[in-house]
C-alpha cells in the first residue's frame, strides 16, 4: 500500500467530516434537522455513509491494487504492510477488493431499493386513491407477495435465469421488495386523499394521475424515505446471503457477498479474507439503520421510537 | 371470533394456494422437464422422453397442474426428481430439524431480547443502555450467515468446545435416541441457534426498549408509582402487560427472518433442514421439492401472521373481533 493510497483514504474520511459538519450547519435551521442531529447516532451513521460512498467512488485512488489482479505464491497470507488486511486464497488484495467491492454493494443496495420504492409508492398510492377492487386485487397481490419468502423467490428466479446480469439481479431483487413499502404507502394515501388539499386539486380538474403523484404522493414522502432508508441495508444484506449461497453477483466481482463466500473456503487458514467484508457489511447497514431511525424522530415526531 | 377466524383461515389456505400456483408454473414455464436444465452434456432424446414419461412432463402444463392439485388434496407432493423418495418424505425428515433450530433460537431470541430490551428501557440513557443499545444495532445489522462463519471459526475451529456442523456424531450417534446422543445433538444445536437467536435477539432488544419506554411514560404508570407500589411491581406487573402489547406484531414478523436466516445459517453448519433441502433442489432444479418447499414455507409466514393476529385480539380487548 503507497503513500498515495493512504492519503486517498485520509482524505475521504476527511470529506466524510466535512460533509457531516455542512449537514449539521443546514440542519439547524429547521425543525426536523435539529431533531434528527439531536439522534445521538444520526452523525456517526451520516459519517460512516459519506466515508463508504467517497471511497466508491474513488476506488481506484484509494486501492492500491486493481481487484481482479491475483498474484502467484500470494495466497492466504496475513495483513502486512503490503497487503493491510491480507490477501484471499487465489492471491488477491483483501483491501482492494473491499473498495471495489464497496461501488457493487451500495450500488445494489441503493439501486435495487430504488426499484422497490418507485414500485411501492405507485402500487400503494393507486391502491389507496382508488380503492374499491382496484385496492382488494392490489392488496391480496400483496398478502401473496408477503407470504413468499424472498430469498426463496429470488434463489428460484436466479437458479431459472442462467447466466444473471448484475441489472436483472437489481431488477429482481426490487421486484420482491415492494409489498410492505406498498401497505405503508396506501395506509398513508387513504387518509390523506380525504384531505382538503386533495379535494382542491380534483376540484379544480386535476386528473388522477395528477392528484395522486403530485399532490398526494409528495405529502406521504416521510414514510417511504424512512422505509427506504432501512430498506437498503436489509437489500445488502439480502445480496450477501445470495452471493454466499452462490446465486447472487457472479462470481469474480467483487461484491462483499462474494468476498465472504470466497475467503470461506480456507476460513481456518485466511479468517481476514472473509472477515473484512463481514464487517463493511455490517458497519454500513448499522449506519443505515441509526440513519432510518434519526430520519424516522426527525420526519414524523409523532412516533418518537419503534 | 368463530367466523372471523374460519374467515381468516381461508384467506391463509388461498394464499398459500396462490404462492404455490405462482412456484409451479414459474418452475414448469421456465424449464419444464427433467432434462431441460441446461447441463453441459445433454441426455440422449429417447432418455429424456422415457423420463418425462415417467415423471408425467409428457402432458399440457395445465393437466400437470390439475394432477398435482389432485394429489396435493391426498397429501401427495410427488415425487423428487434427483433424491428417489417422495417429497413429502423428504420435506417430513427436514421439516423436524428446522422446526428445532427455529425454536430453539426463537426461545434464545425472545428471552434474551426480552430482558435486554426492559433492562435497557429501565436505566434508559445509562452508560449500560448505550452501550447495549449500540451493541444491539451492530449485532442486528450483521449478515447471519457471516456471524455463523466467525463464530463457528471462533468456538469450533480455534477453542473445539463445539462440533463444526452436523446433527450429531454420525459414528456414535448414528439415530438412536438414549440420552447421551440427546446431549450430543444438543452439543450440535448450540452454535447455529446461538447464531440465529443472537441476531433476532438484538432486534428484539431494540423494539421492546422503544415499547416499554412509551409504556412508562403514560399516566397510569404514575398513579401506580404515586400508590406507593415497590417500583419492581409497577415495571414488571403495570408497565410490561401493555409494553408486550407491540411484542406480539414481532411474532408475526419473526417467522419470516427465522426461515430466511435458517436458509442461510444451515448451509453454514450442515444442518439438514428446509433450508438446505430447499436451496439444494433448487440448484440441482428438483422442481417438485422446489414446490413442496415453497408450499411449507409460505404456510409458515400465513401461521406466523394468523398466531400474531389471533393473540392480538386475545390480549388487547379493545381490537377484539366482534361477531356481527
Amino acid at each position: 500500500m503507497n503513500v498515495e493510497n493512504w492519503l486517498a483514504l485520509g482524505g475521504a474520511a476527511v470529506l466524510a467530516l466535512l460533509v457531516v459538519a455542512e449537514l449539521r450547519r443546514r440542519a439547524v435551521t429547521s425543525a426536523a434537522g435539529r431533531r434528527f442531529f439531536r439522534h445521538p447516532t444520526a452523525a456517526p451513521g451520516v459519517f460512516a455513509l459519506a466515508f463508504f460512498v467517497t471511497v466508491a467512488v474513488a476506488a481506484p485512488v484509494v486501492a492500491p491494487y486493481p481487484p481482479y489482479y491475483q498474484i502467484a505464491r500470494r495466497e492466504n497470507l496475513r495483513p502486512s504492510p503490503q497487503h493491510v488486511l491480507g490477501t484471499d486464497p487465489y492471491g488477491r488484495d483483501v483491501l482492494s477488493r473491499l473498495v471495489y467491492g464497496a461501488r457493487i454493494s451500495l450500488g445494489i443496495g441503493a439501486l435495487g431499493m430504488a426499484v422497490a420504492v418507485t414500485v411501492g409508492a405507485i402500487v400503494g398510492g393507486v391502491a389507496g386513491y382508488f380503492r374499491g377492487w382496484v385496492d382488494t386485487a392490489l392488496m391480496r397481490l400483496v398478502d401473496v407477495g408477503l407470504a413468499m419468502p424472498r430469498i426463496f423467490v429470488l434463489l428460484m428466479a436466479v437458479a431459472l435465469t442462467e447466466h444473471i446480469s448484475l441489472w436483472v439481479l437489481v431488477l429482481l431483487i426490487g421486484l420482491t421488495g415492494w409489498f410492505g413499502t406498498s401497505r405503508l404507502v396506501r395506509a398513508e394515501v387513504l387518509s390523506l386523499r380525504e384531505r382538503e388539499f386533495a379535494a382542491a386539486a380534483r376540484a379544480m380538474g386535476a386528473g388522477a394521475g395528477r392528484v395522486i403523484f403530485r399532490h398526494v404522493l409528495p405529502n406521504a414522502a416521510a414514510p417511504i424515505i424512512v422505509s427506504a432508508a432501512l430498506g437498503i441495508g436489509s437489500v445488502m444484506l439480502l445480496e450477501a446471503g445470495l452471493s454466499f449461497l452462490g446465486m447472487g453477483v457472479p462470481s469474480p466481482v467483487p461484491s462483499w457477498g462474494n468476498m465472504i463466500a470466497d475467503g470461506w473456503i480456507k476460513m481456518a487458514v485466511a479468517p481476514w479474507a472473509a472477515t473484512f467484508p463481514g464487517l463493511a457489511i455490517s458497519l454500513v447497514v448499522m449506519a443505515l439503520n441509526a440513519v432510518g431511525d434519526a430520519l424516522r424522530d426527525a420526519l414524523d415526531p409523532r412516533k418518537e421510537a419503534v | 371470533m368463530a367466523a372471523w377466524l374460519v374467515r381468516r383461515l381461508a384467506a391463509s389456505i388461498a394464499i398459500v394456494l396462490a404462492v404455490v400456483t405462482i412456484t409451479f408454473f414459474v418452475v414448469h414455464l421456465a424449464h419444464g422437464d427433467p432434462c431441460g436444465g441446461g447441463e453441459q452434456r445433454p441426455l440422449p432424446e429417447e432418455m429424456c422422453r422415457r423420463l418425462r414419461a415417467r415423471f408425467g412432463y409428457d402432458q399440457p402444463v395445465y393437466v400437470q397442474y390439475a394432477k398435482y392439485l389432485v394429489a396435493l388434496l391426498h397429501g401427495d407432493l410427488g415425487e423428487s426428481l434427483g433424491l428417489h423418495r417422495p417429497v413429502a418424505d423428504a420435506l417430513a425428515d427436514a421439516i423436524p430439524n428446522t422446526f428445532t433450530l427455529a425454536l430453539a433460537a426463537l426461545v434464545i431470541d425472545f428471552a434474551l431480547g426480552l430482558a435486554l430490551g426492559i433492562y435497557q428501557a429501565v436505566r434508559e440513557r445509562s452508560v449500560v443502555d448505550i452501550a447495549l443499545g449500540n451493541a444491539a444495532l451492530f449485532v442486528n445489522s450483521m449478515p447471519v450467515f457471516w456471524l455463523g462463519l466467525v463464530v463457528l471459526l471462533v468456538f469450533a475451529q480455534r477453542l473445539h468446545w463445539f462440533p463444526v456442523g452436523g446433527l450429531g456424531d454420525p459414528v456414535l450417534c448414528p439415530s438412536v435416541a438414549s440420552l447421551p446422543c440427546q446431549l450430543d445433538f444438543l452439543w450440535h444445536l448450540a452454535l447455529p441457534a446461538l447464531t440465529l437467536g443472537l441476531v433476532g435477539a438484538a432486534g428484539t432488544a431494540r423494539y421492546q426498549r422503544a415499547a416499554m419506554l412509551e409504556v412508562i411514560g403514560q399516566d397510569y404508570v404514575r398513579t401506580a408509582r404515586a400508590k406507593g407500589l415497590p417500583e419492581r411491581r409497577v415495571l414488571l406487573v403495570h408497565a410490561l402487560r401493555n409494553a408486550l402489547l407491540p411484542f406480539i406484531t414481532l411474532i408475526g414478523l419473526t417467522f419470516p427472518f427465522l426461515l430466511t436466516g435458517a436458509v442461510l445459517v444451515e448451509t453454514v453448519f450442515a444442518w439438514p433442514g428446509m433450508g438446505r433441502l430447499a436451496v439444494n433442489a433448487i440448484l440441482q432444479r428438483d422442481y417438485p421439492v422446489v414446490t413442496g418447499a415453497a408450499l411449507v414455507a409460505s404456510g409458515m409466514v400465513v401461521l406466523g401472521s394468523l398466531i400474531a393476529d389471533v393473540l392480538y385480539g386475545v390480549a388487547d380487548p379493545r381490537i377484539r373481533v366482534r361477531d356481527a
